[in-house]
């Protein structure tokens, strides 16, 4: 890794610049993750009071216990239902806002603030939009025949959620696609009609594929978000619930170890999860090294 | 656009009007919600704005829900407020120092630290809750501003930004600060950190954004009442029986708005920030 050809000389100044950063980093970070490995691989007794050493046991069990693994097929319903609602969605709306002139930015001002608002908020905002009693939506859904009811239905509930999340992620997803549209030549666009392809087939034969490299970063990007910056979207609204049909892994992992106390599994779900954000984020810097190019 | 289409252009205004709309509905409810008389929420909710907008958030803003244990709004708005700018220039001051060490400094184990901060990319809050509770809880740093803010504050995208930027500068700048006599503190802040405004306005409305926004952190290490947070506050006034709708979407409104106005007042800072965080 490079430096400035000239530096500064100093022993002692660039690791006091360092320290902070560094001070934090330890004991916030790799500590309570060396914890965690540690903690995946004891087992305490009922009372907290002794701890024994049991190897992989913990995973082991993980494996085995049906509600982790309906967890994790939760957490890819979740994640790819949110992923595709939101990139459609986006992808639609950047793609229209693309081809305007004079309202381009009136049309993304109104577009990009959702960005601002806070997952549990936006759980609690559609929340009590879909609430069953005095919600707009159910009353609504009545009128055609359908019963909304995300208290007792699991895939209700697992609906609701999934719109909350990708509701909040259209303005991001929705920011970076009009980045990469307008990165596209204009004249491959022109050619293309001068030659008489209409605009669904300029869309699908050239748009779509130059912005495979942004779809698949988003794509990435979207999952990572799906996965764990929701966690104040589940705890706001269904509480994981009903009968664990929205229990995404990272809540989890708080319910385990906060309020059921199982701390032996829910540090090796911890490290599970750990696993799964450094596979996420090799994928993510591996992309921007290689972008997928045509 | 290459061709003028009269239709396609009526198409896509209205593809667009139902986009925002669909996107502004959820929060035109809360805004409709919040206006309307206690009683008024027990039915099917109205589309048009009550009249009992001010008092509602006359109410919430002084007093809170006292049957939700919930403190005032001003209370609750005043606390992630501090916190979240204590996160973001927490955030935006270490990480100038480390990435200003990583590029105009040579020294031992200089990769070794470059990798060390890289990792906290890895670890975020919601996969080591635990251990990370334990660390704050023998710290003594529960119920304290100090425990919300300082183990949010490391901050592996900025440094990389910050260090990315540093690159940039040309090299005659440091060969003339220092044939002037400038010592490295005189280099960092009369020339590198005015060259650097733009990027740190930028990375500003981000960080400020993720530090208001904040969630289970809060929830974990406050148990006090006199330092709950906005956006965990509505949490608990929401688990509550019969939640007050009419003052709990009327603290809705209070906690979205000051990051929303964040974004659309500084929109280009906010675009520079997001895009070059990611990339």
């Amino acid at each position: 890794m490079q430096t400035k050809r000239m530096t500064f000389p100093g022993r002692w100044l660039p690791f006091a610049l360092l320290a902070p950063q560094v001070i934090v980093t330890l004991i916030f970070f790799i500590w309570p993750a060396g914890q965690a490995l540690y903690q995946s691989l004891l087992r305490e007794d009922a009372f907290g009071l002794r701890s024994t050493f049991v190897g992989l046991e913990n995973f082991a069990r993980l494996f085995r216990d049906g509600s982790y693994l309906n967890s994790m097929s939760v957490t890819a319903i979740f994640a790819v239902g949110t992923t595709l609602v939101s990139m459609s969605v986006a992808l639609l709306l950047a793609s229209t806002v693309n081809r305007m002139i004079r309202s381009r930015s009136t049309y993304t001002t109104l577009l990009v603030w959702p960005y601002a608002i806070a997952p549990a908020i936006a759980g609690v905002l559609w929340w009590f939009i879909f609430n069953p009693s005095i919600g707009i939506v159910p009353y609504m859904l009545e009128m055609v025949g359908y019963q909304w009811n995300h208290r007792n239905s699991g895939s209700d509930a697992m609906l609701l959620v999934i719109l909350a999340a990708a509701w909040k992620q259209i303005s991001y997803n929705f920011l970076f696609f009009l980045a990469g549209l307008q990165s596209i030549p204009q004249s491959l666009i022109e050619a293309a009609s001068i030659d008489g392809a209409s605009p669904f087939k300029r869309f699908w034969t050239i748009i779509f594929p130059l912005l495979s490299p942004t779809t698949f970063f988003l794509m990435v990007v979207n999952v990572v978000y799906a996965m764990f910056d929701t966690f104040g979207i589940i705890h706001a609204t269904t509480q994981g619930g009903p009968a664990q049909s929205t229990n995404i892994l990272v809540y989890k992992v708080y319910a385990d170890g906060f309020v059921g106390l199982n701390l032996g599994s829910s540090a090796a779900q911890s490290v599970i999860l750990m696993v799964i954000v450094v596979v996420l984020t090799v994928i993510q810097f591996r992309f921007i090294e290689r972008r997928v190019n045509y | 656009m290459v061709e003028n289409r009269p239709w396609a252009n009526f198409f896509a205004h209205t593809v667009l009007i139902i986009g925002v709309a669909l996107v502004v509905f959820p929060v035109y409810i809360a805004l409709v919600a919040s206006t309307q008389a206690p009683g008024e929420l027990m039915r099917t909710l109205p589309l048009l704005p009550g009249s009992h907008g001010i008092e509602n958030y006359t109410q919430m803003w002084q007093s809170g829900i006292s049957s939700a244990n919930s403190p005032p709004a001003a209370l609750m708005l005043w606390n992630s407020f501090v916190m979240a700018m204590a996160i973001t220039v927490g955030k935006l001051s270490i990480s100038l120092l480390s990435a200003f060490a990583i590029v105009y400094f040579r020294f031992r184990f200089r990769m070794f630290f470059f990798w060390l901060i890289f990792v906290t990319l890895m670890l975020p809050v919601e996969v080591r809750i635990i251990p990370t509770f334990q660390v704050v809880a023998d710290l003594n740093m529960l119920n304290s501003f100090a425990g919300l803010s300082i183990p949010l504050i490391a901050s592996a995208t900025a440094t990389f930004l910050f260090r990315q930027f540093f690159m940039t500068i040309p090299e005659e700048m440091l060969e003339a600060a220092r044939v002037d006599g400038a010592g490295p503190f005189k280099f960092f802040k009369d020339i590198l950190m005015p060259l650097s405004v733009t990027n740190i306005a930028a990375l500003f409305v981000i960080m400020f954004i993720y530090g208001w926004n904040q969630y289970l952190w809060p929830l974990l290490i406050t148990t006090d009442p006199d330092y709950t947070t906005i956006v965990m506050g509505i949490q608990r006034m929401t688990s509550e029986e019969n939640p007050q709708w009419h003052l709990v979407m009327a603290a809705v409104v209070m906690a979205a708005l000051p990051p929303v106005l964040v974004i659309l007042f500084m929109q280009r800072l906010f675009v520079k920030g997001l895009t070059e965080t990611e990339k």
